[in-house]
């Protein structure tokens, strides 16, 4: 059982770049442009998203043997949508005020396509942990395509970075308005568009350059 | 074809529904508290900016009913906050309604949990829209118009979020009613 797919490691380092579920396998695109105008809601749905993946993954991986294949993506969506109700709760309880910005962003991790499509790919083949360590490594890329699309927008759009956690000011408040103004367009759905169309159009454009090489 | 038990098939379903029902009930019921709690925070946090004049809130007595009274800083009644909730588009809506002392004229609402389209009927939230309901005199049922308002009760709805918006208005309209009957009543001090 354990030589058939990659092994732990493997899926971990493979979900960071090589197969980045944002920038390689364009999915949950939803999250990335909904919630990326600030680094805090970027982090706080990379957050989630990790908590729900990797209990959903170890979840589906330890069940995997009694699946019937025209049962699964039920049980999928349900152990998804049970963990996914877990998160939004405790993020009521103990961020209350990322909950309220992030509103119902939380409960449309239920649909969010990465997690349904490792419980299918991973979880549902491999043992636990190659599972668990898959689920951490997609979130991680996750994370990392979310912050930078976030620290784009974050800073070109508000002029700093974890602005309401940290309080940093990238672009000093003191820089009169006539030289620079924060650019509300990146702030507005339009920048999420423009930030990961450029970002995708980058990857692409050292792929192929890699390739060539 | 061999003839398939449909139950027996779907066993695993069945019982991680089960399982996953109890789990979230246990996860409620022990996070409910804090939430509560921090939904209270908010709602006292919210109550100078609902009714101009108050500094703080604290819970009125009114029986069976929540109501949060607004005070200035020498302790005198400014006006009123009721919480209400009621079906959204989505999901519940749970609304917070300024009135002032007399119960005669909304001075606020702001929303304090929802789930509504993004983009569209969550716009409820944008403090631009809401302000409308402020200034609105009780005695009339506010009224939701698609176009620009005529009447002094009537607002305007948000383009593309019209059921959100009635929402909203039935919701703030029947809490308002019900409020003036009880305030009326004497029923709250």
């Amino acid at each position: 059982m354990s030589n058939d797919g990659p092994t732990p490691l493997e899926r971990f380092v493979q979900g960071i770049i090589p197969e980045n579920p944002v920038l390689r396998q364009v999915l949950g695109i939803c999250p990335t442009l909904a919630v990326t105008n600030t680094m805090e809601g970027a982090m706080t749905m990379t957050g989630a998203v990790l908590f729900v993946l990797a209990c959903a993954n170890v979840l589906i991986s330890l069940i995997r043997g009694m699946l019937k294949p025209h049962l699964r993506i039920l049980v999928f969506t349900l152990t998804i949508a049970a963990f996914v109700t877990v998160a939004d709760r405790l993020l009521a309880a103990f961020m209350y005020d990322m909950s309220k910005q992030l509103g119902p962003y939380i409960p449309l991790i239920i649909v969010n396509c990465i997690i349904i499509a490792r419980c299918e790919i991973c979880a549902a083949k491999q043992g636990v942990w190659t599972a668990f360590s898959d689920a951490v490594g997609q979130s991680l890329g996750f994370g990392l395509a979310l912050g930078c699309i976030a620290t784009v927008r974050e800073v070109l759009g508000f002029g700093t970075w974890f602005g309401k956690w940290l309080g940093w000011h990238v672009i000093p408040a003191s820089i009169p308005t006539d030289v620079w103004s924060p650019w509300v367009i990146m702030v507005l759905p339009p920048g999420a568009f423009l930030t990961l169309g450029l970002l995708l159009g980058a990857t692409n454009w050292m792929t192929a350059r890699t390739k060539k090489a | 074809m061999k003839k398939q038990n449909y139950i027996a098939d779907a066993w695993l379903v069945i019982l991680l529904s089960l399982l996953f029902g109890g789990g979230l009930a246990g996860v409620q019921a022990s996070l409910k508290p804090r939430i509560d709690a921090n939904k209270l925070g908010d709602t006292l946090s919210q109550i100078p900016a609902l009714v101009p004049g108050s500094t703080r809130g604290e819970k009125a007595d009114a029986g069976e009913a929540v109501v949060y009274k607004a005070l200035d800083a020498a302790g005198a009644t400014t006006g009123w906050v009721i919480p209400a909730s009621g079906q959204g588009f989505a999901d519940r809506l749970e609304l917070l309604i300024g009135l002032d002392a007399t119960g005669g004229r909304i001075t606020g609402l702001y929303v304090l949990d929802q789930k509504e389209t993004p983009g569209l009927g969550d716009n409820i939230t944008a403090k631009a829209w809401r302000d409308q309901y402020a200034g609105k005199a009780t005695d009339k049922p506010i009224v939701v118009r698609k176009t620009k308002p005529e009447a002094p009760n009537e607002i305007q709805a948000i383009t593309g979020a019209t059921i959100s918006s009635d929402s909203v208005t039935a919701i703030a309209n029947a809490a308002v009613a019900k409020f003036r009957t009880d305030l009326a009543g004497g029923g709250i001090h």
